[in-house]
């Protein structure tokens, strides 16, 4: 100090003088700026989905001067179900967080109502769909909205060649890439899945269906079991679980696992996937992503797969659908912004260049958009997914595995795979449907505490 | 002494009611100084002192997690109200609870048990090894215990893979059929254990080692004049002489073992039909994934007393043998 002459006082008055010039600066940029908004939207499996969000938030970002905090959470690991846990237990954390299926239940109380976001898009686009609004709308308000990135259906995903080969289906044909409706398609039955499985497991390339404790598993029992009238708990979470419908079900499912591979118990969400792509099996039930893997790792195989309907049951056909949400914690510092952004990412346009970013792997909440374009020109082969999203000529509902137990029950009975477990002992251990039934009844029991 | 410092010596002490400086004041000071001079050069209060980032580290990371699970523990599944242990009573009598008890108890005492066994053998393997080799044996033994569980067990569920399984391959080319390795209950709890007994019989391995390494020659070599046999000189010394460092170890890893999670989470999901699920696979289900933490924690609790309880009587007899050594 004393070698040049500057005292540390005569530094620290400097320095005071400095900030006092420099904060109305700061303030006055943040009189104009709309605040600071963190988002932490879901990891998608398909990157360019990232990419597209990402330009999305921050165009809306520049056009409202909110800056923006943009995290993508994955779902590998429940890493996003540990990320809502502690945010919920510390009261802090992101503004916009990705809900998963069942979240916006548990962490509801500490949601921002939505009715005013929901209520205007339900105006333009329609209502959305009932499983949304089971799944989000708790005491008559909406706790969050219905996602775009990362909303899933789970329809069958076959391979051309195979099923026509060896079980005499040509899918292509049964369900074009157009509404056109035919005789084929009210044939299509879970009694006609069953003759094809057959045909597909002598032929070698058997279907693929996990039947362990994973949300693909569990997804497609729990439309197997509605497709036949089977609701194990009743909206009012008493168990109905002691029916003909649900012996039926495990009559037809101890039919259908001699057909398919022994191991399909302990498959994960991967194996299904991984079978259909190496070529060793002629159906699974899946989103298209594996045909878009396919696309890039064994061409070969993805020009020959179709995605198309459920088979239908008793009772009717269902889509097995996964659903995200868009929330708002109601401890977030930045609401109005955080419920602006939500509204403006869920309008059409910007759904639709979600969708087509992700080759229509993203379902949006309204049936009004179903159109898009993305689905009729995907390819090859072309019109590959343009039955994914649901349309009205599939005569199918959209359902949640559980559906209609009330959430609370049915979250740990879809975590815990019920269905599953239900099956597999049937299978494996060889358990009269009486005494299965009755193992079930007692768990449910447990859940309704 | 700078300008201030002379101004402060320059001024008049403070004058006492009798008129005489207020010395005796300042006495009771330099006094209270000096005392804390003592206490601050004392070695207890620099050994606290230099344990006190780790002390602040276990209350922040081990302590307060601990108890707030214990307090989360005793609340409603909508974490509104205090139920008490209504969620231990709840679990013990859910059947699925039960199995996971039993689960978590035959995987972890049949891991143990192996772990210490296969290490046990291995440390005398090693030990009887000429020193110059005994070196790249060691570090090629510990190689299952360096690599992070998560990816040595994601390699292992590559080789026990339901369609692909490396192993399947390698039994087909002896013309054995596959086995279900994640698919039956059996064959799933013997994968895991298989896998938790990889990982972690390094650690007993190089934990005997040490200890045989530090048993004297002496003794063998009086017993080899007194003519005792192999077996004898392993009951009646190598034993006695490694009973802290087995029970440290097994106690050690009881606990680590009856906490694992990532084994099974990648392995099996506690599957096929909750048969391999323990303690943490099942409270993460049961508080993460399907929305109940307090259910959750009450399960990760549920070893906690048993084994402070073992704990307690393994330290006591660890403390009770080396009283006796030193005396």
């Amino acid at each position: 100090m004393i070698g040049n002459g500057t005292t540390r006082r005569a530094l620290l008055r400097a320095g005071t003088a400095a900030a006092a010039t420099a904060l109305p600066l700061v303030n006055v940029h943040g009189q104009t700026s709309s605040g600071r908004l963190a988002l932490g939207m879901w990891d998608h499996w398909v990157p360019a989905g990232n990419d597209e969000m990402r330009r999305l938030v921050t165009q809306w970002g520049q056009q409202n001067r909110v800056e923006i905090q943009l995290d993508f959470i994955t779902s590998v690991g429940n890493k996003n179900l540990l990320t809502i846990a502690a945010e919920s237990q510390a009261r802090t954390g992101h503004d916009v967080l990705a809900f998963p299926t069942w979240e916006v239940h548990a962490q509801s109380r500490l949601l921002e109502p939505m009715d005013d976001v929901v209520g205007r898009l339900a105006e333009k686009y329609g209502q959305p769909n009932q499983i949304n609004t089971y799944l989000s709308k708790i005491e008559g308000h909406w706790r969050a909205v219905p996602a775009i990135a990362g909303s899933q259906n789970k329809p069958c995903l076959g391979r051309i060649d195979l099923l026509k080969q060896h079980a005499g289906i040509d899918v292509q044909a049964m369900w074009p890439a157009s509404t056109e409706t035919n005789a084929q398609q009210d044939g299509w039955t879970w009694d006609a899945f069953l003759a094809a499985a057959e045909k597909c497991h002598k032929a070698g390339v058997p279907f693929g269906l996990p039947m362990g404790q994973f949300t693909d598993a569990t997804d497609w029992i729990g439309a197997l079991f509605r497709s036949y009238g089977a609701n194990l708990v009743d909206e009012r979470g008493k168990p109905t679980v002691k029916t003909d419908q649900a012996r039926q079900v495990l009559d037809y499912a101890r039919r259908l696992a001699q057909f398919l591979p022994r191991d399909v118990f302990s498959w994960d969400d991967a194996s299904n996937n991984r079978a259909l792509i190496s070529g060793q099996s002629a159906l699974i039930f899946n989103p298209p992503s594996p045909w878009a893997v396919a696309k890039r790792d064994a061409p070969q195989v993805s020009q020959q797969l179709w995605q198309f309907p459920n088979p239908h049951g008793p009772q009717g056909r269902y889509l097995p659908y996964l659903p995200y949400f868009w929330g708002a914690w109601s401890f977030g510092r930045n609401k109005g912004a955080a419920k602006a952004l939500v509204e403006w990412l869920s309008q059409r346009e910007q759904a639709e260049q979600l969708v087509t970013s992700v080759n229509g792997y993203d379902i949006p909440p309204f049936e009004s958009m179903t159109d898009f374009r993305v689905w009729a020109t995907e390819g090859p082969p072309t019109g590959v997914v343009y039955n994914y999203p649901m349309k009205p000529h599939h005569k199918s509902q959209q359902s949640i595995a559980m559906y209609p137990a009330p959430p609370e029950i049915a979250v740990q009975m879809y975590n815990q795979g019920i269905q599953a477990k239900m099956i597999a002992r049937a299978v494996q251990n060889n358990e009269p449907a009486d005494r299965v039934l009755a193992w079930a009844e007692r768990e449910i029991e447990g859940f309704s505490r | 002494m700078s300008e201030r410092d002379a101004a402060i010596a320059a001024r008049p002490l403070p004058v006492g009611p009798s008129g005489l400086p207020a010395a005796p004041a300042a006495q009771p000071t330099a006094r209270r100084a000096s005392r804390l001079q003592r206490i601050a050069r004392r070695n207890s209060t620099i050994a606290f002192l230099m344990t006190l980032p780790l002390i602040l580290l276990i209350g922040g990371l081990v302590v307060y997690p601990f108890c707030y699970a214990v307090y989360l523990a005793m609340l409603n599944k909508r974490m509104t109200r205090f139920v008490g242990l209504d969620n231990f009573t709840f679990l013990l009598g859910r059947e699925t609870f039960q199995n996971v008890i039993w689960q978590s108890v035959v995987f972890a005492v049949s891991a143990v048990l192996l772990k210490a066994l296969i290490g046990f053998i291995l440390a005398h393997v090693l030990h009887a090894l000429p020193s110059r080799g005994q070196r790249a044996w060691r570090g090629m033994l510990l190689v299952p215990w360096v690599i992070p569980p998560a990816i040595s067990t994601l390699a292992w569920w590559w080789l026990f893979d339901p369609s692909y399984s490396a192993v399947n391959w390698l039994l087909a080319g002896f013309g054995a059929g596959p086995i279900p390795w994640l698919g039956e209950a059996g064959w799933a709890r013997f994968a895991v254990i298989l896998v938790n007994v990889w990982y972690g019989a390094p650690f007993f391995m190089i934990m005997y080692l040490a200890a045989l390494k530090s048993v004297p020659d002496q003794l063998y070599e009086a017993a080899a004049i007194d003519g005792a046999s192999f077996w004898q000189k392993l009951r009646y010394v190598t034993l006695p002489m490694m009973r802290n460092i087995i029970s440290i170890t097994v106690l050690f890893s009881l606990i680590v073992t009856f906490a694992n999670f990532d084994i099974v989470r990648i392995l099996t999901n506690g599957g096929p039909q909750d048969t391999t699920h323990v303690f943490a696979t099942y409270a993460f289900q049961v508080g993460i994934q399907s929305g109940d933490i307090p259910l959750g924690a009450s399960v990760s609790l549920f070893m906690f007393p048993l084994l402070a309880v073992f704990a307690v009587f393994v330290l006591r007899g660890i403390n009770r043998r080396s009283k006796e050594i030193g005396a």
